[in-house]
């Protein structure tokens, strides 16, 4: 499906997402102003900024959850229009992981990762449970295979949710906010799974608000306000010489918690 | 009070009238596996993005909830027939159960299915499953395990309902009732002990349903 280059030098820097100079409109509210976005295969974003400022929109833009109106979003080398096969396709390449995890809750943890990849992908049972009992161990959760979401708590079950996106073997994972409804003591066993997904080369866009993380695995934090991307760079630069005021402002009142 | 009971025509009666107990559940199960399967297909086509099939389905409900069950009987038993299509009492009145529960089972199911949480369906869309199969394999069960009581009841009603279909002569209790009431005019008799049958009834309805909830509709929840 991809439009890949003929070199394959060429296709090593074809961007995983692009998205151009998209908007997006609630009614008359300008959601998303101007996105300008590449994200390379392997790199890991994080993207912060104020309630409202749009972070989720964007990425929820990238699977189309939701629907933009201007400009346009290329993930893989498919370009991602209205068209419900293309949005399928990109669906299948790119894994979400929720802030409430939204785990099914009547399928036990092993059905949970298995039930995409059967009844999208098409893979047969063992196949799929194969991939699933691997992966819920990367997730060090295989002995929780056959409970039930309820049964889990926090922690447990948004590991669960990064190991359901994983089964689909995505190219890309989109993070949103996935530390945000945790228990505080909850929080580093998910951050430390998200450490070793990106260590193992994932492509990675993350909205959070965990700027440890950002520091130690980001390859750019990305500033939103009001709809709009207003400062990005390496984290080390990021952190240290913010060069807006509103960026200056965010990080004041987010930064002493940590 | 000089009344002198007589259970002579019940006793003789008895197997007619298990029999009629069997006739009644058969309405009963048959009348709700059909308005299950309209119930579900109704909220598909409910909530479907295509208008007419979403106002056909409003009229169907309005219909049904605000016409009698008797009307309804006579009109598949009596007035069909006009329109080419003759169908014997039994059909009919699993026809006429299966419709009118399937009208309150759409409300009742549309109700669990708008109470689940739309993450639910963001996820499932999210890994690339179609509307189609988000609303089969992750909406359903959940909703419909949300709407069990109110939907067990609704079916305890069909199981009453099915007396109705004594009005076509359809096999079932009351009808079985009546003819030995009509030989022996020990009303008192018949319709006692068939009121008790009716509440056995009922009562192993609720059961069944409570088993086949506990089969086929439970997992763990906070």
């Amino acid at each position: 499906m991809s439009t890949s280059a003929s070199s394959p030098a060429a296709a090593a820097i074809a961007p995983m997402i692009a998205m151009e100079g998209v908007e997006k409109w609630y009614g008359t509210f300008k959601a998303l102003t101007d996105i300008n976005l590449t994200v390379r295969p392997g790199e890991k974003i994080v993207l912060c900024g104020p309630s409202g400022s749009g972070k989720s929109t964007l990425i929820r833009c990238i699977n189309h959850l939701e629907t933009y109106e201007k400009g346009r979003i290329v993930v893989d080398g498919v370009l991602l229009d209205n068209n419900p096969k293309t949005i399928d396709v990109v669906r299948r390449e790119v894994g979400m992981v929720f802030q409430q995890f939204n785990l099914f809750p009547h399928l036990t943890v092993l059905q949970n990762c298995t039930l995409a990849p059967m009844r999208s992908r098409g893979l047969a049972r063992d196949a799929a449970e194969a991939t699933a009992r691997r992966l819920l161990g990367r997730v060090k959760i295989l002995d929780q295979a056959d409970k039930y979401p309820a049964q889990l708590s926090g922690g447990q079950q948004q590991r669960v949710a990064i190991a359901r996106a994983l089964c689909m073997e995505p190219k890309a994972m989109l993070f949103d906010e996935p530390t945000s409804a945790l228990d505080p003591e909850m929080v580093k066993e998910v951050l430390d799974t998200m450490i070793g997904l990106a260590k193992d080369g994932m492509t990675m866009i993350c909205v959070t608000h965990e700027m440890g993380f950002a520091r130690q695995v980001a390859d750019r934090v990305i500033f939103m306000s009001e709809g709009a991307i207003v400062e990005e760079g390496p984290p080390a630069e990021f952190f240290q010489n913010p060069r807006h005021q509103r960026t200056k402002k965010f990080l004041g009142e987010i930064l002493p918690r940590y | 009070m000089s009344y002198t009971f007589d259970f002579t025509p019940v006793i003789n009666g008895f197997p007619t009238l298990l029999l009629g107990c069997i006739g009644t559940l058969w309405l009963a199960l048959s009348g709700m596996t059909l308005a299950i399967v309209i119930g579900i297909g109704g909220v598909v086509l409910r909530d479907s993005h295509i208008k007419p099939l979403r106002w056909l389905v409003i009229a169907f409900v309005e219909l049904i909830r605000n016409t009698p069950f008797l009307v309804q009987i006579y009109f598949i038993f009596f007035a069909l027939p006009f329109m080419g299509i003759r169908l014997n009492p039994t059909p009919t009145a699993i026809i006429a159960l299966g419709v009118n529960g399937g009208a309150y089972a759409i409300e009742i199911i549309r109700g669990g299915v708008q109470s689940i949480n739309k993450g639910q369906l963001e996820a499932g869309r999210a890994l690339g499953l179609r509307k189609g199969q988000v609303f089969r394999l992750i909406v359903l069960k959940p909703a419909l395990r949300a709407i069990f009581p109110s939907l067990a009841s609704q079916f305890i009603l069909l199981t009453l309902t099915t007396s109705i279909a004594s009005a076509v002569a359809a096999y079932e209790l009351t009808s079985v009732a009546k003819l030995i009431e009509n030989e022996s005019f020990r009303s008192f008799e018949v319709y006692g002990t068939i009121t008790i049958m009716y509440l056995v009834m009922s009562w192993m309805m609720m059961n069944f349903l409570n088993f086949m909830s506990r089969r086929y509709l439970s997992y763990p929840v906070k």
